[in-house]
């Protein structure tokens, strides 16, 4: 096993309930510093509640999951960047791309501390990391699907966060925004990141993460992508995409 | 034209009107651009109907009408927050059932008092004019306190105005931010009863920061923007309503909407030119 001061994630029996309904049960797993974390599942599987609730946004019912060995809720400000996989927000907010992504640097910021010359060095190295740097003038209601995503994750990215959480980023995107934020997360876990994504894409999976989980509900499996692509975990799921349609997998849609 | 601009202040009535007047447009323009971001608008005019129970209950007990104002529309705007957040009623609902329930308590206790008393109809369109020495200082104090909130809260009160669920996730407290603005407004709105009056506060918490919104698409511009427009309109529309005898709170407000339209008007025109 890992040794503790590597541990980013730590869950132990984590329950998760929206009133009488389960949308986690039983969930044990450990996410290490510099790794990247990908969960793969059908719709209503609980992906999207999982970062939830590892972001503090949703308490567990029972269980316990850990940040750096403190409860979501007790951490330092800046400490998880979290990319939802709807932006819920008012696209007629007054914010152009540079203050969405300048917005990353406000959580470790002191009232009334001035916007030093670093934070703005970080908030254009994110907008150049995400390929957005000639979009900084830019409403944010004159952006495209792929660009309003690429601009989110450059905000996380200037949180310089200690943890990333990505829900389905790439789902909806075109191949050019899915191309950078690979090249992107594969940057930061190599700079030491943890990061725990969310996807419907199996097939690349293996050049996304270093370990996959397969959940629904609970966790089916959890390892090595290969591993987990070729055990019966993933069949059980591809099984599920033939019946439910789900999962957008090209090899899904051959044998379909 | 000098003479015209400084006529009014030989009377110290006015000078202390006009204090007044800069210190509440101004604050009420400023907090109004999160209370449009955050359409809060129905809440300002809700917590500042309740708040006429308060002083009408100050007024019959003898005690300070600013007291009895301020404890109702803080105690209301929190609980509008808290409804908002627990319970399974629409918000609009709930300030609905909320101030109208509140307000009716202020016009069924001033009833009972068998001499009908002028005093409490100046809280309802406000009479600027009768702002004391006492009032005044009283009005600075509180604008002083609700200014450095703002500005203590201005980066967490952006980012949770635009995006709360990323901005809880990071770690700022996104719900104690909210209940923070709804205690700051509540004391904004405090503090303009007197000279705009409880129907009119709402347009000034409003109309400043829609017509900012008007002309700019980045919030430090509409803050600034709501600000001037807020200060211009209640000066502008003090001397007006001075030169042509009117009620100062409805000359103001009227001003402000006709820059309302001005604004819409010209952002309109500009987008066909386009």
């Amino acid at each position: 096993m890992s040794s503790e001061s590597e541990v980013a994630v730590r869950t132990a029996g984590l329950s998760v309930h929206y009133g009488r309904i389960a949308a986690l049960e039983n969930v044990d797993f450990v996410v290490t510093k510099g790794s990247a974390l990908g969960i793969v599942g059908p719709n209503g599987s609980g992906k999207s509640t999982l970062l939830k609730t590892i972001a503090g946004l949703k308490a567990p019912s029972s269980g316990t999951i850990e940040v750096f060995g403190a409860s979501p809720r007790a951490l330092a400000p800046g400490t998880i960047a979290y990319v939802p996989q709807v932006e819920a927000v008012d696209w007629t907010f007054p914010a152009n791309v540079y203050d969405v992504v300048a917005m990353g640097r406000f959580p470790r910021l002191r009232a009334l501390a001035r916007f030093s010359r670093r934070d703005r060095e970080v908030v254009n190295e994110a907008l150049d990391a995400l390929r957005i740097g000639d979009l900084r003038d830019r409403h944010i209601s004159q952006l495209s699907g792929g660009q309003q995503q690429r601009a989110f994750v450059a905000r996380a990215v200037a949180q310089e966060p200690g943890l990333l959480l990505l829900d389905e980023p790439t789902t909806g995107v075109d191949a050019a925004t899915e191309d950078a934020l690979l090249a992107l997360v594969r940057r930061l876990v190599a700079g030491g990141l943890p990061v725990v994504m969310t996807t419907h894409d199996l097939e690349r999976a293996g050049e996304w993460f270093d370990r996959l989980m397969v959940l629904d509900r609970r966790i089916l499996a959890i390892g090595d992508p290969d591993d987990v692509l070729a055990s019966g975990a993933y069949a059980g799921i591809r099984e599920h995409v033939h019946t439910h349609g789900h999962l957008r997998s090209d090899r899904a849609a051959e044998h379909s | 034209m000098i003479d015209l601009l400084v006529a009014p202040f030989h009377y110290e009535f006015m000078q202390r009107a006009f204090v007044a007047a800069l210190v509440v447009g101004t604050l009420c323009s400023t907090i109004g651009t999160y209370v449009v971001l955050r359409r809060l608008s129905f809440i300002g005019g809700g917590i500042a109907h309740a708040s006429f129970a308060g002083i009408v209950v100050a007024y019959l007990k003898g005690f300070d009408y600013y007291v009895g104002a301020a404890v109702v529309a803080i105690v209301t705007a929190l609980g509008i927050g808290y409804v908002n957040r627990r319970a399974r009623v629409s918000l609009d609902t709930a300030i609905g059932v909320l101030f109208t329930g509140a307000f009716a308590l202020g016009v069924f206790l001033m009833s009972l008092r068998p001499t009908y008393n002028v005093d409490l109809q100046g809280f309802l369109f406000g009479n600027i004019l009768a702002v004391s020495r006492a009032d005044l200082l009283l009005i600075l104090a509180l604008s002083a306190i609700v200014a450095i909130s703002l500005a203590l809260l201005y980066r967490p009160l952006l980012y949770t105005s635009f995006d709360p669920v990323v901005a809880e996730a990071s770690g700022i407290k996104a719900g104690a931010v909210a209940y923070a603005l709804l205690v700051l407004l509540a004391l904004t709105i405090v503090v303009s009863l007197e000279s705009v009056g409880i129907v009119l506060v709402a347009a000034l918490l409003v109309t400043p920061a829609a017509t900012a919104y008007q002309l700019t698409r980045r919030f430090t511009t509409m803050l600034v923007l709501s600000a001037c427009i807020g200060a211009f309109a209640s000066l502008a529309g003090l001397y007006a309503s001075y030169y042509l005898h009117a009620a100062s709170g409805a000359t103001i407000v009227l001003l402000v909407t006709a820059m309302f339209f001005m604004a819409m008007l010209s952002r309109l025109r500009s987008r066909r030119a386009v």
